[in-house]
């Protein structure tokens, strides 16, 4: 059996002296959507950020693929194939949505490359092809989701990790959002680490998931078990 | 696909437009209000024609304005490129411009020792000139970028007063240690800009019949080449900002730094970068300074430095047009306060009080429309 895309070992971040995560293992095979979820402050985004990079664990293994990215820089990881959507989706607000895509694809050189994978992006996202010209700042709240997500997807990642991607969205959205986040896994092959407060509507897209609770992991296994489990059900999914 | 891309020929023309508008725009304005002044304040002197004075002084005032904008506007660019990165306020940029001057001006003063100055105009006198903006911009945007990765990157992380003692503290020891060289090395603290290739010459553009005399405008050779050097460097930053993935990734650090990272880009180097570019046009704007005062000294960075960063906060600080547009205002604003404080005050204000516009422009800017003319937060495009 091949190594798992992602695998995180007894990962420990701090944030000055607050211990955000108690030691975190993970491990997320090919083709997999795995969630992770959790309330405010549970350390799910710190999760996401000690992975590609942008804050350094101070103890743990994180490999991708087998191969250690722990003390790596964060431009470098991307390199390897992490493709993270962040919170709050951080477009560019002043470049257009053209330009926001070239950023996703700014290590690649390959102009042939570059139109086949922006051709892909946009047969997933016609609303952004319909969009090229306009400034990110510009989109609605749905429209730069979807440009986040195009965006990462334009890095071709091993692994998408996706931060909340149904904040701030009308129901409708959201539900279209998860539509794709489905769509990607289920023909695009894409393997997805999904955070998410929305813990019912990550559920159905998971195959499996991951509880967070101030900073540890206090529950896992397949999604339709946790979306069953009366603890996970009365803390998490508010029936 | 390419037609989302950008337009090259666009790109160069879309900046020398926007100079084109902010010189005619900010000369028309300051023009109109001074003639206007004359107009109504004409009863006050019987001595002299204020209103004809007013209009003979113009050509020349906005020729010396234009050029001292397009001075600022170099410099301005410096503090505006590194505030879109770090929203930091480089208060050191005023010295990477000094050292310019006298890499510049050691330059060609060794140039000179060597006897390979020429006396007369000729192709030999600007690629020398050429030369010497090359090494002041190499100079100082070698200093620039070890300032940044010496006493900027270690604070990254602190309170943002911090980097900003820091700036100071490295500009005076910059100041300090160019004036130990100099005393040194040369008896004397400053330096003489060499005389050569003919730039004092003088090209009449046109002459105004006045009773029985003759007033002639004419413009130095000095401001022509200085407005064509201000123009490719104002036009090349334009272009090397907006058309290029450099400039994307810029402009991406500018306004994400996280995401810039996400995105695959060494963040630590761009912001390296965009300090060799704003300090490369500081160094060569300072040897521009020195080329039109004639002298470069270790205090020359004060008070050039101040105005160009007043001509940011008056653009917008963060913007790349609004520095452009700043650096024209404070320019013109000051050569007519120069040329006209003492005519229209019978000599009560002298042109020495030119400096109270910048700075009473700076704190009017700051008190009623703190993001600027062109108040963007970030390095944007347009």
């Amino acid at each position: 059996m091949s190594a798992p895309v992602l695998e995180l070992t007894n990962v420990n971040t701090y944030y000055g002296k607050i211990h955000a995560l108690k030691g975190i293992s993970l491990t997320v095979e090919r083709g997999e959507v795995v969630t992770l979820i959790g309330s405010n402050g549970a350390g799910k985004t710190t999760t996401l950020r000690s992975i590609s990079g942008l804050i350094q664990p101070r103890q743990g293994e994180i490999k991708l693929n087998g191969q250690s990215i722990r003390s790596v820089s964060p431009h470098k990881i991307v390199e390897q194939g992490i493709g993270h959507v962040p919170e709050g989706r951080g477009i560019f607000p002043a470049l257009t949505v053209f330009e926001n895509l070239e950023m996703g694809a700014f290590l690649l050189r390959d102009l042939a490359e570059f139109e086949r994978r922006l051709a892909r992006v946009f047969a997933i996202f016609p609303r952004l092809e319909e969009r090229v010209g306009q400034r990110g700042g510009t989109l609605s709240g749905g429209e730069q989701q979807m440009l986040a997500i195009g965006r990462a997807l334009m890095q071709q990642p091993a692994i998408l990790l996706l931060d909340e991607p149904s904040m701030g969205l009308a129901p409708l959205l959201v539900e279209e959002i998860f539509h794709i986040i489905r769509r990607l896994n289920q023909t695009e092959g894409t393997t997805i680490l999904l955070v998410e407060q929305n813990a019912q509507a990550a559920l159905q897209v998971a195959n499996r998931a991951y509880v967070l609770e101030t900073g540890r992991i206090t529950m896992d296994g397949s999604a339709q078990a946790l979306l069953h489990d009366p603890k996970v059900i009365q803390a998490y999914l508010g029936f | 696909m390419r037609l989302h891309r950008p337009n090259l020929l666009l790109e160069v023309l879309r900046p020398l437009g926007q100079l084109l508008v902010f010189i005619l725009g900010a000369s028309a304005a300051i023009s109109a209000i001074t003639v206007l002044t004359a107009f109504l304040i004409r009863g006050t002197r019987t001595d002299m024609d204020l209103l004809q004075i007013t209009l003979i002084l113009l050509p020349q005032v906005l020729i010396d304005g234009i050029v001292l904008g397009f001075m600022y506007a170099t410099i301005a660019l410096g503090y505006t490129m590194v505030y879109g990165v770090l929203e930091f306020i480089n208060f050191a940029h005023g010295e990477f411009f000094m050292f310019g001057a006298f890499a510049g001006v050691e330059f060609l003063v060794w140039m000179q020792g060597q006897g390979w100055l020429p006396d007369g105009q000729g192709w030999l006198a600007y690629l020398l000139l050429a030369g010497a903006v090359g090494v002041g911009m190499l100079i100082s945007g070698s200093i620039s970028v070890s300032t940044e990765r010496i006493a900027y990157r270690p604070l990254r992380g602190a309170p943002r007063l911090v980097p900003l003692i820091s700036a100071i503290g490295v500009s005076f020891l910059l100041q300090d240690v160019m004036r130990f060289y100099q005393s040194t090395a040369n008896g004397a603290f400053y330096r003489t800009f060499p005389t050569f290739g003919g730039f004092s010459e003088r090209i009449t553009l046109f002459a105004l019949p006045l009773d029985d005399r003759e007033i002639t405008i004419a413009i130095q050779m000095t401001s022509i080449v200085i407005i064509v050097v201000g123009s490719v460097m104002l036009v090349g930053l334009n272009y090397l900002v907006n058309a290029t993935r450099l400039g994307r990734a810029i402009r991406s650090v500018a306004q994400d730094r996280n995401t810039a990272y996400l995105m695959g880009v060494d963040v630590n180097r761009i912001i390296a970068v965009t300090f060799l570019i704003g300090g490369a046009l500081g160094g060569a704007a300072g040897v521009l300074w020195s080329f039109r005062f004639t002298r470069a000294d270790p205090y020359m960075g004060f008070f050039p430095g101040l105005k160009a960063f007043t001509a940011a906060v008056l653009g917008g600080i963060g913007s790349i047009v609004g520095a452009m547009l700043g650096g024209m205002v404070l320019g013109l604003l000051e050569s007519f306060a120069a040329a006209y404080l003492t005519i229209f005050t019978r000599g009560a204000f002298g042109a020495e009080y030119k400096d109270i516009f910048a700075f009473a422009i700076l704190i009017l800017i700051l008190i009623f429309r703190p993001s600027g003319l062109l108040g963007g937060k970030t390095t944007q495009k347009a």
